[in-house]
């Protein structure tokens, strides 16, 4: 069986107010549903790796197929919970580590 | 070379000052180094004001005109009157007329087509072919896109999707704008091009409308509106008694 190439990335979350991870994950879940069907959001493979809530910064995984998609649904979402916010994709990579090496260079530039 | 992310139209009143800078390091932080806010009337001080929070901020400036004409006529009579005032200049496409007018007309270079009622979709095969021989570009902005749900949302995907092939059909180049006011709908290029897939715009292509096609329309007008230029093809090198 051909082994499924994956794809995380680092989420910023745009608000001025605090935001759970359980809300972040049910926001992007209906995004993806709601843009691609329950079809298309059951091929994304969607997982929260990662999610820390004072820097408003979220690692989500999917596979490398179904990139593109996530990252509509991602920039797609206007507000979590009522609250008004933005994700922003800042980073994208195969490997954690490789996404907060990337991270952190980004944080030095 | 560094590509130039562009938005051009994003909708902030420059009077209030501070809330506009705040909007223009956000793009800045966002990934954008060229962009163009519409004004409502000509202003050279205003115009002034707004290129120099821009320059402060390292990001360029284009300065925008919004036409809404009623008739063919009064987009004439405007594009006459502001034609050399501003360097975009875009039509707000409410009449099959002011459509035709607009895509013929080499001064016109967006045409945006407000959304939300699909049946005013005046963008047909006519209405490219004529903006494919002129310079018009097809202007989506994607608020609309973030803030409408459910059958809208539907009836504007498939509206844009139809808007966009016959572009693509015609050699129409599409430029992606955000179109907001509140900043907490503005979008990293990347993400506005991600949006644009929705509407069959993927890829190079998506890309292309958040960066080359807005920048060569603020390029070709600088080259125009300078004092060098004479026209198409022609501009003065050099001037003195042996020319």
């Amino acid at each position: 069986m051909k082994a499924v190439k994956r794809r995380y990335l680092a989420v910023a979350i745009d608000s001025h107010e605090t935001v759970c991870s359980r809300d972040f994950m049910d926001a992007v879940w209906a995004s993806v549903s709601r843009l691609f069907g329950e079809y298309g959001a059951s091929q994304a493979g969607l997982s929260l790796i990662d999610f820390d809530e004072g820097r408003k910064l979220a690692v989500v995984r999917t596979g490398h197929k179904t990139l593109d998609m996530v990252r509509t649904a991602l920039a797609s979402v206007t507000q979590i919970g009522k609250k008004p916010v933005a994700l922003h994709v800042l980073a994208v990579s195969g490997t954690i580590k490789a996404l907060h090496k990337r991270l952190d260079e980004r944080l030095i530039s | 070379m560094t590509r130039v992310y562009a938005d051009l139209h994003l909708c902030q009143d420059c009077d209030k000052v501070e809330q506009f800078s705040r909007v223009v390091s956000k793009a800045s932080k966002l990934g954008y180094t060229l962009i163009a806010v519409p004004f409502r009337k000509f202003s050279e001080e205003q115009i002034r004001q707004v290129r120099e929070i821009c320059e402060r901020t390292g990001v360029d400036f284009a300065s925008r005109v919004d036409l809404r004409p009623h008739t063919p006529e009064e987009l004439i009579h405007f594009l006459r009157k502001l034609r050399r005032r501003f360097e975009i200049i875009a039509v707000m496409c409410e009449s099959k007329s002011v459509a035709r007018q607009a895509a013929k007309d080499r001064r016109v270079d967006l045409l945006n087509f407000p959304q939300p009622d699909f049946r005013r979709g005046f963008f047909d095969a006519a209405e490219a072919e004529l903006a494919s021989n002129c310079l018009a570009s097809l202007e989506v902005d994607v608020k609309p896109l973030l803030t409408l749900e459910g059958p809208a949302r539907i009836r504007l995907l498939s509206s844009l999707r139809r808007e966009v092939a016959t572009a693509r059909e015609f050699h129409v180049p599409v430029v992606i704008s955000s179109g907001v006011s509140d900043d907490m709908l503005m979008r990293r290029p990347k993400e506005l091009a991600a949006l644009a897939s929705l509407f069959d715009l993927s890829g190079v292509h998506g890309q292309e409308a958040v960066s080359k096609n807005p920048a060569a329309i603020v390029k070709r007008n600088r080259e125009k509106l300078g004092s060098k230029f004479v026209a198409p093809g022609i501009r003065i090198i050099r001037k003195g008694r042996d020319c």
